[in-house]
């Protein structure tokens, strides 16, 4: 690897900035985080991922100090956490709740991290105004936040929290709320203000688009456990289970057995369908069953069958789902399942080349797909 | 037309229960006392005809509102009762605060039996209820004989008949008019707001001061005008557990009814009082117009 990529957490010299040691946060008889350890580098921008009650936010309000943890501890630049009070904390956290001051306008609810810091006032108006500018609140600086929409409290939400330009940033869905198109010159806005801050970001999404578009890593959770952290790009190419490869983005899961171990491997998985041959990095028994994941993107749909294909397999259109720039075929195989592939769409849609009922052929290579457990 | 009813009811109701009988006090307070029944004169006399109108109306003055002024009496009493209203007022927000700050915070499941707690006293009858206090606060009552037995006392505390017992009485009686309004407050609150405070640099007390206290504001000036209010005209209070030298302007309006049995005084009095009170009166519709809005 280059020695100008920004990863440090391939590093065993690097120094975590957030180390979470086999934490585990129990509500009641309710454990929302599972014995999780992870660690966070310094200037990261750190994505959480996962299903609604996974326990995101709950890692949020413990790195900021609102919850301590039953169980493990939380370091900060290498100091434990537990004893250190919210307000005495390097940590900024916008609220998915936004949490705005609602007898306070929007300029002093932007103003007031600021104000306990005892800044100087006309340093104080400075930075508000920047923030404003930022988020593009100039002209509701003096509104209440009852007198906003709710896209413009998330941004107040979000500026507020910027405002103090803390060491660590805690994001609860700070975008969600957003127009499209707002929230992607906002992401890019606070990728530009994590380089030139060097702040580290935690931000929580829904929006998976938005997790690689910004993140440097993404942790997928479920069930108050993390389940993969990687790099966007290997999370999506090579995740780590079903579950992962599921979550993100669109898949084609296909179910069989292992026919041949080795680096490749053959995999049998239907009656009448020649086995599948992929290459894989994980070693697999004789007979093991597996899933076979591959996205859509990656299969070629064609009307002959394509000569030098590692794989290619025969079926018959059966839906097409038109996305503008994509268009993804639902295609029914011989023995019932339904495959997806997807094409760009670089030719107007009069003229595209498969239509319903068509019979076509679907091929990829051999390293289009990864094999996961069961 | 279906608006102008609406406000038409509200209207009528003001006129039947308020202007009405504020007129037939205040033609009260123009008459002058008589040795007659009703006790004071002229009374109208319809059968007379316009001359009779005009006799009566003639005989109307404002001499008893002359006279208010020149007995010291009157004034004292008025500003008396101004005092103990704003000293209690205060009493009851430094006790009543942290109540209904407690309950607040207290756990969702406990919080409708608290409320329970407060709104129960009024379930006795208010006469009882100080006649109660009488026996607590007496010499020989029980807290007298409770601190003598205890040993923190060797000569029992002389609070009935007081100042002291006026507001103890005061407070006790009108608190839940105060915590009301004011857990109806910080229990609207989000506890959320209290933690991004905290997140931003605050201290806890910090955090009150400028998040919970001001969220709060609405319920405490409610609050305090309804304590204010009906203090200054107490009665009941001042003539069971003061003494000789608490001076309310309740009592000396009912000393002017039914010892001296001076209507016409006692209406200019109680017109006076009125008018004193308008002013809180318009201030607590303000708020509560100011609260209502910023909710809407
Ligand atoms: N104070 C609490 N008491 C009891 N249970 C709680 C408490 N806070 C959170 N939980 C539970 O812990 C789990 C994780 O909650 P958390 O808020 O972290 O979810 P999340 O991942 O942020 O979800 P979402 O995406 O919906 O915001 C949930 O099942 C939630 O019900
Ligand atoms: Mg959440």
């Amino acid at each position: 690897m280059a020695l100008d990529v920004f990863a440090p957490w391939d590093d065993p010299k690097a120094k975590p900035l957030i180390q979470f040691k086999n934490v585990t946060k129990r509500f009641g008889d309710f454990t929302a985080i599972d014995d999780l350890t992870v660690d966070i580098f310094e200037q990261e921008f750190f994505a959480l991922l996962g299903p609604s009650g996974c326990g995101k936010t709950t890692m949020m309000r413990m790195l900021a100090g609102f919850e301590t943890p039953s169980e493990g501890s939380i370091l900060l630049a290498g100091q434990d956490m537990a004893p250190v009070p919210p307000n005495q904390r390097a940590v900024n956290m916008m609220f998915q709740s936004y949490a705005l001051f609602p007898h306070l306008s929007v300029w002093e609810n932007i103003a007031f991290g600021l104000r306990r810091d005892r800044m100087p006032k006309d340093e104080i108006a400075t930075r508000v105004e920047e923030m404003l500018r930022l988020t593009r609140l100039e002209k509701f600086a003096r509104r209440k936040p009852h007198q906003i929409s709710g896209g413009q409290r998330q941004r107040v939400a979000l500026a507020r929290s910027l405002a103090k330009a803390p060491k660590l940033l805690l994001l609860d869905e700070p975008l969600g709320a957003l127009d499209k198109k707002l929230r992607q010159e906002t992401q890019f806005e606070l990728m530009d203000i994590q380089e030139s801050t060097g702040t580290t970001f935690v931000i929580v999404t829904h929006d998976q688009e938005e997790a690689m578009t910004v993140a440097s890593r993404v942790a997928v959770m479920d069930e108050g456990k993390i389940v993969q952290v990687a790099t966007p790009d290997a999370i999506y190419e090579a995740p780590n289970s079903t579950y992962v490869a599921d979550f993100i983005g669109d898949v084609n899961l296909i179910t069989g057995s292992v026919e041949t171990e080795g680096e490749t491997l053959r995999f049998t998985w239907a009656e009448s369908q020649p086995a599948i041959v992929g290459a894989s990095t994980k070693t697999f028994g004789k007979a093991q069953n597996v899933h076979f994941a591959i996205r859509p993107e990656k299969i070629a749909i064609s009307a002959q069958k394509p000569e030098d294909a590692a794989n290619a397999v025969p079926g018959k259109v059966l839906d097409i789902a038109y996305l503008g720039n994509i268009s993804t075929y639902h295609v029914q195989l011989a023995g019932g399942q339904v495959i997806k592939a997807q094409t760009a769409n670089n030719r107007r849609i009069s003229r595209r080349s498969f239509t319903w009922e068509d019979d076509v052929w679907l091929s990829w290579t051999d390293t289009a797909g990864v094999f996961l457990e069961r | 037309m279906r608006r102008f009813a609406l406000i038409l009811v509200p209207y009528l109701w003001l006129l039947a229960l308020f202007l009405v009988p504020f007129v037939i006090v205040f033609k009260i307070s123009l008459s002058d006392l008589a040795m007659a029944i009703p006790p004071y004169t002229p009374t109208l006399d319809l059968a007379e005809g316009w001359a009779g109108l005009v006799s009566f109306f003639r005989e109307l003055d404002f001499e008893n509102y002359v006279w208010l002024t020149e007995d010291a009496l009157y004034w004292k009493a008025y500003l008396s009762s101004l005092q103990i209203a704003v000293i209690s007022t205060v009493l009851t927000l430094l006790v009543g605060y942290p109540i209904a700050y407690g309950m607040a915070r207290a756990p969702e499941e406990w919080r409708p039996m608290l409320l329970m707690l407060v709104i129960l006293p009024f379930w006795t009858s208010f006469l009882i209820r100080v006649y109660a206090w009488m026996g607590i606060l007496a010499k020989e009552g029980v807290l007298n004989q409770f601190l003598l037995w205890t040993g923190v006392i060797s000569e029992p505390l002389v609070i009935l008949n007081t100042n002291l017992a006026v507001y103890i009485g005061i407070v006790y009686t009108y608190l839940p008019f105060m915590i009301l309004p004011i857990y109806a407050s910080l229990e609207r609150m989000d506890e959320s707001l209290l933690e991004a405070a905290e997140d931003l640099g605050c201290s806890r007390l910090s955090a009150f001061w400028l998040v919970t206290a001001p969220l709060s504001k609405q319920g405490v000036i409610a609050g305090s005008f309804l304590v204010f209010i009906p203090t200054i005209g107490e009665f009941v209070i001042p003539s069971l557990l003061g003494g000789s030298k608490t001076l309310m302007i309740g009592k000396v309006l009912w000393d002017e009814f039914f010892a001296n049995r001076d209507w016409p005084v006692a209406s200019a009095v109680a017109v006076i009082l009125l008018l004193i009170l308008i002013v809180p009166i318009i201030l607590f519709q303000r708020n509560q117009q100011k609260q209502r809005e910023a909710e809407g």
